[in-house]
């Protein structure tokens, strides 16, 4: 399979008054042909500034180090023009909040006629009937009435399918969907991501999928990387991410969810403290504050990611879940660098 | 989870919140009534959880501003510990509202920023216990934060410097403080982090347990309200659709809408999320200002006919303790998880 988007040592950093912020530190991977990777992570692990670095859409303050290449052509330094032939047609992108990623004062039909204009140099009628077409691919009521009016005119979950038939207007080969279901209702959350399943069978873009949602992942992803502290912790084929996860990070959000299908728990698994300040991550694992496992290792050597089983990398110094190192020197982390005690809340 | 004791705390009857909405010109105003809340009836034990769930807008912060007289209700009744609270004013309703506090969605928004956490946390002393010794109120507002996680030498600072989980523990302690008997949560978890909501599940249910509290648990997680309910209240544009045990509202729906939001919520589970039959709803939930005549569903339900047009459909028992609003009612034609 050939890959669409290499990703390779990505770092994103911030300035800001009161320091660097490390939102992105280092990660590698490739999106291939017609595949569905989720990237899943609490809020600030640095999902969205991943993907807006790749897209060359960071915020003033920001700097991408690293490489981005969109089938073998380089995106870090891309000058802009350049870059927005390539945005908006072969890579399109999709928003939590859709008002965001429409323009407030034009009506619906005028914005998608835009970029077929711009991108493919197609007008007027024609236009207009792709338009009309992609509306109801993405199953928009009464979408010719749709061309005609403003984005506040409608619901949500109407915007929503706007920004994917316009994601989808010049058959994009990647399209990175950043949180699309999240601000939406769950019956509403139901339609859009049945639309996405099925528009994975017609089309053939490969598909980025940003989300903190772990079910949403579970129904569309055929692969999955999880980051925490701006570092991918596992990654791997989604059934290997959930059924038998490696990391301790992974395995620890999987257990803290309620599931519907399973019998009711008394206590919930609770990871405890907070995520890192990514002004002050701790040299080492990032997330050795929080893990029941740590030990001396994991506060002097960062572990970088490796083969825990065939195509499923963790980035652990353990050898394995099942094998705890007994860490006799474990009470040498400082106490100041654990979070407020939260593990009585679990044990209570 | 706790055991109910059987006296009951709270009775809502028939609630109406009705929002006047201006509709009409400027000088002959019209107003149209926006029923946030119509006609809610329920009742809460001691130390029960009631889980409320439903979609955005349909009511649910409504009726719990409606029950702690925050908002005047237009209609119905509220009977806390026996008595009536429409018709309190002044000091009686402040007495009474000791008894009742709430937890707020948005954590730091729901936090003064220019007030350090220890004033934050002891402000309704001041209001319900005024001649308390300054002394006395900081013990209690240390011995609180230990008691929800928060490190006690932390008293001094100020709510920015705390992270959305340590903020939703400041406002849980806020609410603990006067030892009230009822806490209404309305989407207390919402915004945080997966792993972080289980530690402010854990927290509250752990308070319930140790002091009988009762909480009304405001939510559009079903996941999350079936792990902390006893019983589960579902709401459509202001109307309940069904009420029941926890047990039976998820094993068995006999509401068509509680069936479609069952079946909605996404497993983390691949080989059963991506084999599921969802049962998807059409369109969105219709404007409040002009619902559906009859069953307001009726728009959305797979199982409407003719009859759910023209008859608003009563709440009533089916099963025992297991109340439904619907024409048709029944199980669902399909396994739903
Ligand atoms: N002060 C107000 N004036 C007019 N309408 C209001 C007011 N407060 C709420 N409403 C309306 O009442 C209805 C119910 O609102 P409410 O906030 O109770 O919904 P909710 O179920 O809590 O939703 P969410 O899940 O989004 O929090 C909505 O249509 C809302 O717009
Ligand atoms: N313009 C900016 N200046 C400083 N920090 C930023 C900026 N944009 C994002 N960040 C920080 O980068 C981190 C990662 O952000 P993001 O990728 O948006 O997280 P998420 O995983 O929730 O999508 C966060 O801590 C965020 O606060
Ligand atoms: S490296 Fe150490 S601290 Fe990090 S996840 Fe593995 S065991 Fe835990
Ligand atoms: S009354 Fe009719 S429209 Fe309403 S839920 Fe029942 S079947 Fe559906
Ligand atoms: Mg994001
Ligand atoms: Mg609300």
């Amino acid at each position: 399979m050939a890959a669409v988007l290499e990703v390779r040592d990505l770092q994103v950093r911030f300035a800001t008054p009161d320091g660097e912020v490390s939102a992105v530190n280092g990660v590698s991977f490739d999106v291939n042909e017609s595949e569905c990777v989720g990237i899943v992570g609490e809020s600030g692990s640095g999902k969205s500034q991943l993907f807006m670095a790749v897209m060359g859409l960071l915020a003033k303050n920001g700097r991408t180090l690293g490489s981005a290449k969109y089938r073998g052509t380089e995106l870090v330094g891309m000058p802009v023009d350049k870059l927005n032939k390539i945005r908006g047609d072969k890579i399109a992108m999709i928003f939590q909040d859709s008002m965001t990623g429409l323009t407030p004062h034009l009506r619906i039909g005028r914005q998608m006629t835009e970029v077929l204009e711009e991108h493919k140099g197609m007008g007027g009628a024609d236009a207009r009937a792709r338009a009309l077409d992609m509306l109801n691919l993405v199953r928009i009521p009464e979408a010719a009435r749709r061309l005609n009016q403003y984005p506040h005119e409608l619901s949500g979950g109407m915007r929503q399918r706007v920004m994917i038939a316009m994601a989808l207007l010049c058959e994009p080969e990647l399209l990175i969907a950043d949180e699309p279901t999240t601000a939406l209702d769950v019956t509403v959350q139901a339609q859009i991501l049945e639309l996405m399943a099925d528009l994975k069978r017609v089309t053939k873009a490969a598909v980025v999928l940003i989300t903190h949602d772990l079910g949403t992942v579970a129904g569309l992803c055929d692969k999955v990387q999880v980051m925490y502290g701006g570092r991918f912790m596992e990654t791997g084929d989604v059934r290997q991410i959930f059924y038998k996860p490696q990391h301790p990070y992974t395995k620890g959000l999987l257990s803290s969810m309620p599931r519907l299908t399973e019998d009711r728990r008394t206590t919930l698994y609770a990871i405890p403290g907070q995520p890192p300040n990514l002004q002050r991550l701790p040299a080492g694992c990032p997330f050795q504050e929080r893990c029941e496992f740590v030990h001396q290792r994991c506060v002097d050597e960062l572990p970088l990611l490796q083969e825990a089983r065939p195509g499923q990398f963790k980035a652990c110094h353990l050898e394995s879940l099942e094998h705890p190192v007994d860490d006799p020197t474990r009470a040498a982390i400082p106490a100041e660098a654990m979070p407020p005690v939260i593990r009585d809340v679990r044990t209570a | 989870m706790p055991p109910v004791e059987n006296a009951e705390l709270l009775r809502v009857q028939d609630l109406k919140v009705h929002f006047p909405i201006r509709t009409g010109g400027i000088v002959f105003g019209q107003y149209t009534p926006l029923k946030a809340v119509d006609g809610v009836s329920f009742s809460l034990k001691a130390g029960e959880t009631l889980g409320i769930v439903g979609e955005s807008g349909c009511g649910k912060s409504t009726l719990g501003r409606g029950i702690l007289q925050l908002i005047k209700p237009t209609d119905g009744k509220v009977v806390f510990l026996g008595n009536e609270m429409t018709s309190m004013a002044g000091e009686q309703l402040r007495a009474q509202r000791q008894h009742m506090q709430i937890v707020f969605q948005d954590p730091l928004a729901s936090l003064n920023p220019r007030m350090t956490v220890g004033d934050i946390i002891a402000e309704p002393l001041t209001v319900f216990f005024p001649k308390m010794s300054v002394a006395e109120r900081k013990a209690k507002v240390k011995a609180l934060m230990a008691k929800v996680g928060l490190l006690p030498q932390m008293i001094n600072r100020y709510p920015h410097e705390f992270s959305g989980g340590q903020c939703q523990r400041i406002g849980i302690a806020r609410a603990m403080i006067v030892d009230p008997k009822m806490v209404i949560c309305d989407e207390p978890v919402s915004a945080l982090d997966v792993s972080i909501q289980a530690q402010i599940v854990n927290l509250l249910m752990d308070l319930q347990q140790e002091f009988g509290l009762s909480l009304l648990f405001i939510s559009h997680d079903l996941s999350v309200v079936r792990h902390v309910s006893h019983r589960v209240m579902v709401l459509y544009l202001g109307k309940v659709m069904e009420i029941a045990s926890r047990d039976s509202i998820y094993a068995e729906p006999l509401h068509p809408y509680t069936q479609a939001l069952i079946s909605a919520v996404p497993i983390p589970d691949p080989d059963l999320e991506k084999n599921k039959q969802r049962i998807v709803l059409g369109g969105d939930l219709p404007s409040p200002m002009n619902p559906p005549s009859g069953c307001v569903f009726r728009t959305r339900c797979p199982r409407a006919t003719d009859i759910c047009a023209q008859v608003v459909p009563k709440l009533e028992e089916k099963a025992p303790g297991h109340q439904v609003a619907c024409h048709h009612w029944g199980p669902p034609a399909q396994a739903l998880v």
